[in-house]
């Protein structure tokens, strides 16, 4: 399950402190720190202790947002030409046998360049 | 051996007619021998689907009570063209909303109507005798035109050079998102399913040929525009009924920061008459090339990286400089595929014959570049030659001093040898002073990654320069990286001056 944490205390290792206290490992997708809107990371965590870590990470202040999806994809609207493919730094789209464009959404870290690369606004974020 | 396409014509009627689409074509001629293919295949249907910029509609709406002429109209604001009294007009694809979001064009009033969706009319006259109003605002249906005649004047190229890009920023192009240092391919174009690739000699393709064409029957009208068939880029002017079309074989496209674009699906018929339609149909995706040309160089004449095969680029990733690249497309094989696959049954069951081009297209000629009779302005007849500069080991405060001074708010930061290394801002200043850390030297504050211009740039070269990086000014340098000039955002307004330098 993917988690999006936001983070506003600078000094504090909020992410550390729950990994520590928790034993639960967490994966970091991606993260971002910024002058003006504070940090953001991106953190995978094993489906079974989503609430317990979301929950503790509120705790130390952290404001949290369970995600329950990657990219969405819109089937009426895709025409299976693959410009994502290429773009996407995870290899979340693929083709099948048939040339018909798949989407692994468990390895998209929510990055958000396919979106507009794709021509047919077929692919969008739900957060 | 040959067929007649009579011959062809009455298996078609009949039933009896073998169908095969382009992709099946090689391996029925590697089994069975050229002879042994004539004999058994009629007709290798082709297919293509892609962004088709170069595509609109002529549309009549009938006569308003009481009449205009339209000298000025807009399709759910789109501007579509008022030059063809008095309720005639071409709608193009790539033109943009002028009040809706600018993924709005052309191909999406086109796509809306096919849809079945109702669309506004607005339009303006000056008024006449015979046309006395002067305006009309309508809801319109594409049942309530009296024509759709679906026009494009430029479709179905051959095939179609790859996009990369070598510069450090990622580009948005026509081609799709090109990552920095060539970090994808993109390419477009069905291989051997496309349909000038199976005819290369235009022998069979020309004017009158039936077509499918955003899955209506159409027909050949006869060369595109820039058809340029001596450099293996054909192209083909195409038409067919709107009122007949569906959305499975057209779509309304968006190219971020490029526009609107038209993705059609566009499939033509080919009889096997003889030998050589066997041995041209026979094409694989390994025998079609293309260039994989560099759009990080803004000019007509993109560098040439390699030639590659639409092959390696249909397998997902290609070589380049020792390493790997990921590739993908725009346009999209598996609807070149139901293409192909629709005229396969329309023939089959015989909604669909076979004929030779009333005329034909030239297979030898080249198109030219524009005619350019004015010169383009360059940086150099606008950029600024005092340019006050600063050393790397300079303070900040001489820094602040020289940009007070010089009224600048762009330092260009020069090293030991008087090359450019950097540029330090008034805002770069401002923020080392509100943040005074340690640093107290230009080198710490400066911006390293400096995007320059030259003297000989074209000045529309350098403005989208600034835009694209939101800046607003370009050191100008020289083959050995000094800084000679400068050019400001200020600048550009000298060439709208009176007596300025553009005409």
């Amino acid at each position: 399950m993917k988690l999006l944490v936001r983070l506003y205390h600078e000094s504090r290792p909020i992410i550390a402190q729950v990994v520590k206290d928790t034993g639960i490992l967490i994966n970091v997708d991606r993260a971002r720190s910024d002058a003006h809107e504070g940090e953001e990371a991106l953190v995978d965590v094993p489906d079974e202790h989503c609430i317990l870590i979301s929950e503790r990470m509120r705790s130390l202040g952290a404001e949290v947002r369970i995600l329950e999806e990657g990219i969405r994809h819109d089937d009426d609207e895709c025409v299976d030409c693959g410009a994502c493919i290429s773009i996407c730094p995870k290899g979340v789209f693929y083709f099948d046998d048939e040339w018909k464009l798949q989407v692994n959404t468990k390895k998209c870290i929510l990055c958000g360049r396919c979106i507009i690369s794709c021509p047919h606004s077929a692919l969008s974020l739900s957060y | 051996m040959e067929k007649s396409i009579d011959e062809i014509n009455r298996r078609i009627r009949d039933g009896s007619a073998r169908v095969v689409t382009a992709d099946e074509m090689p391996d029925i001629v590697a089994e069975l021998g050229e002879e042994g293919a004539l004999r058994e295949v009629d007709v290798v249907t082709t297919g293509t689907f892609g962004a088709m910029c170069s595509s609109g509609a002529f549309l009549n709406f009938g006569h308003a009570e009481p009449p205009i002429k339209m000298e000025r109209l807009w399709l759910n604001d789109v501007e579509a063209y008022g030059g063809i009294a008095a309720v005639d007009t071409y709608i193009g694809a790539t033109n943009k909303s002028v009040t809706r979001m600018e993924s709005y064009g052309g191909a999406h009033v086109i796509e809306d109507f096919i849809s079945g969706k109702s669309v506004e009319l607005r339009a303006q006259s000056s008024g006449s005798d015979c046309y006395p109003r002067r305006s009309i605002t309508t809801e319109i249906r594409l049942e309530d035109l009296n024509q759709a005649i679906m026009v494009n004047p430029r479709n179905a190229y051959q095939r179609y050079d790859a996009a990369v890009n070598t510069s450090e920023d990622t580009l948005y192009t026509y081609m799709g998102t090109l990552l920095p240092h060539s970090g994808n391919v993109s390419f477009s174009g069905a291989g051997t399913l496309n349909p000038i690739s199976n005819d290369p000699n235009l022998r069979l393709i020309g004017s009158g040929v039936p077509i499918l064409l955003g899955g209506a029957q159409g027909m050949v009208v006869g060369e595109g525009t820039q058809h340029s068939s001596a450099g293996n880029f054909a192209t083909l002017m195409t038409t067919a009924d709107m009122t007949e079309m569906n959305t499975d074989f057209l779509r309304a496209g968006f190219m971020y920061r490029y526009g609107p674009t038209l993705y059609l699906g566009i499939g033509i018929p080919l009889p096997v008459l003889d030998i050589e339609t066997v041995r041209k149909t026979a094409v694989r995706d390994e025998d079609i090339t293309v260039s994989i040309r560099d759009y990080g160089v803004p000019s007509r004449s993109r560098p040439v990286i390699r030639q590659v095969s639409y092959a390696e680029l249909k397998s997902g990733t290609i070589e380049l400089n020792d390493e790997e690249v990921k590739t993908s497309s725009l346009s999209s094989y598996r609807r070149a595929k139901m293409v192909a696959n629709t005229l396969k049954n329309w023939i089959e069951e015989g909604h669909m014959t076979m004929c030779l081009p009333t005329r034909y297209i030239d297979p030898s000629k080249q198109a030219k570049p524009m005619r350019e009779t004015r010169k383009m302005v360059l940086v150099q007849e606008i950029m600024q030659r005092r340019v006050v500069t600063i050393k790397e080991d300079q303070d900040i405060t001489d820094a602040a001093k020289k940009l007070l001074k010089g009224e600048t708010n762009h330092l260009p930061v020069l090293n030991e040898e008087g090359r450019l290394t950097g540029v330090v801002t008034t805002f770069d200043i401002a923020k080392a002073v509100a943040r005074p850390e340690r640093k107290v030297k230009v080198q710490d504050v400066m911006t390293r990654n400096v995007i320059t211009t030259l003297v000989d740039e074209p000045i529309d070269i350098a403005a989208q320069k600034m835009e694209h990086h939101r800046i607003s000014a370009l050191p100008v340098v020289d083959a050995q990286n000094q800084c000679i000039a400068i050019l400001h955002a200020s600048d550009l307004g000298k060439l709208f001056k009176p007596g300025g330098s553009r005409p």
